[in-house]
């Protein structure tokens, strides 16, 4: 249900662009406002920060605390002043994953954009009543003994997952592990896979 | 509002569908809505409550056929239009001019120069929550709860799914503006905020998955001592 892909559709663009233009000319919209937002979100794709703090809170146990308990102030840290994130730990014993049923609250400043995913009905409806089915066709599959545990942003705070560091990548350092780090890890949907072997020349 | 945007545990909408290679915006218009959105709410046109709620009211068979900026886009005209800064005749006229003259730049119909907007664009729009009211919380971490069966018309963070249900108070927030007041000009009405926790059985019954909890962040008044 529900449309996956955003038309052109000229009957949404002439509405669009009805109200835009009468925003320009009571001065609501600053002339500048879309470039700036595509500025915002499509060109400054540098790492997301919240991959950074993941990387830096697998390999410093002094930031992994402040990350999951002073949040605000682990985020200063990559320049970011961002009060209402608060961070849960997947652990051998819980799984975390993240949702808005009511909307599509997300952490856009640490995460950027939503994927469409995340704001379809199919994943607000599913992932608080059957999380364990979602997951797996994500590929990801909880052992029965391990709790997932939901979060429905249903407030002003939004969540973070702190995934699990892969095995073999011990000897990475912070730079290393951040290309690692996904969006969909970072929401719960995924785990963190280890740097894939090079490529053998020979058979 | 028992509304069709109360997603959590309705069945029949299949499998989570994946894009490959997502790009930040499917067309153009989706940021223009979004720096629309954003403009509207830093001139302090609407709260991001007023915003969800305006959301909320769309028709549930649009509701659930819109994109996500088709969503917002029906959001803030409503809005727009409610809080009398275009009129409905305004807004007909200019989407006839850009019917006929589909490829006509947004400036097209203006006369005259553009206007400096009158507040500076802040593409990060968001909206400080937080009051410090001294307000003392009613439960502790550890308390059983249960949460109201309310089915108020207008806006509501509690999601239905989880009304009448047996919870523990898992952590407190602090003291955050009330959004079913704040999204009908009633004040703020701040009030501690919980994250609360279900376990999956008491919300869905023998039906749940196995060793399954939610938490979710819930406002005082809507939760009442449990046993």
């Amino acid at each position: 249900m529900g449309k996956n892909h955003p038309n052109v559709d000229p009957y949404i663009v002439s509405r669009v662009r009805a109200l835009e233009s009468l925003l320009l000319e009571k001065g609501i919209l600053a002339p500048d406002a879309v470039d700036r937002v595509v500025q915002r979100y499509e060109s400054d794709t540098g790492p997301m920060v919240g991959a950074r703090a993941v990387a830096r809170a697998w390999t410093n146990p002094v930031y992994k605390r402040i990350l999951l308990e002073d949040t605000r102030t682990a985020l200063a840290e990559f320049g970011l002043d961002y009060n209402m994130l608060l961070v849960t730990e997947n652990t051998p014993a819980i799984h975390n994953l993240v949702v808005c049923t009511l909307c599509s609250c997300y952490p856009w400043p640490v995460l950027g954009l939503p994927p469409t995913w995340y704001k379809m009905p199919a994943y607000r409806a599913r992932a608080v009543s059957e999380p364990r089915a979602i997951l797996k066709e994500f590929g990801v599959d909880v052992p029965a003994e391990r709790e997932v545990r939901v979060w429905d942003s249903s407030a002003e705070l939004r969540y973070m997952v702190l995934p699990e560091r892969p095995a073999g990548t011990e000897r990475l350092g912070e730079a290393e592990l951040v290309p690692l780090i996904t969006r969909d890890a970072l929401i719960g949907v995924a785990h963190v896979q280890p740097p894939s072997p090079p490529r053998s020349t020979s058979p | 509002m028992d509304g069709v945007h109360d997603l959590g545990g309705m069945q029949g909408f299949g499998r989570v569908e994946r894009e490959k290679d997502e790009p930040v915006f499917h067309a153009p218009w989706e940021a223009e809505v979004l720096a629309m959105m954003r403009a509207g709410g830093g001139r302090g046109v609407y709260n991001l409550d007023e915003f969800r709620h305006a959301i909320e009211r769309m028709r549930p068979a649009e509701y659930l056929a819109a994109t996500y900026y088709e969503k917002w886009l029906a959001g803030i005209t409503r809005l727009f239009v409610e809080k009398g800064l275009v009129t409905d005749k305004e807004l007909e006229a200019r989407i006839a001019f850009f019917d006929a003259r589909p490829d006509a730049p947004v400036t097209a119909p203006l006369t005259g120069s553009i206007p400096t907007a009158r507040v500076s664009f802040n593409p990060g729009w968001t909206q400080e929550v937080v009051r410090e009211t001294g307000a003392q919380p009613r439960f502790a971490p550890g308390d059983a709860v249960i949460t109201r069966n309310i089915h108020p018309r207008g806006h509501t963070r509690l999601p239905r799914y989880a009304r009448g249900k047996r919870g523990v108070i898992h952590r407190l927030h602090g003291v955050h503006v009330f959004p079913d007041a704040h999204a009908h000009g009633l004040g703020e009405q701040a009030q501690p905020l919980y994250s609360v926790r279900f376990d999956a059985r008491e919300l869905w019954g023998e039906d749940a998955e196995p060793h399954q909890a939610v938490h979710i962040d819930l406002w005082e008044s809507y939760l009442e001592p449990g046993r």
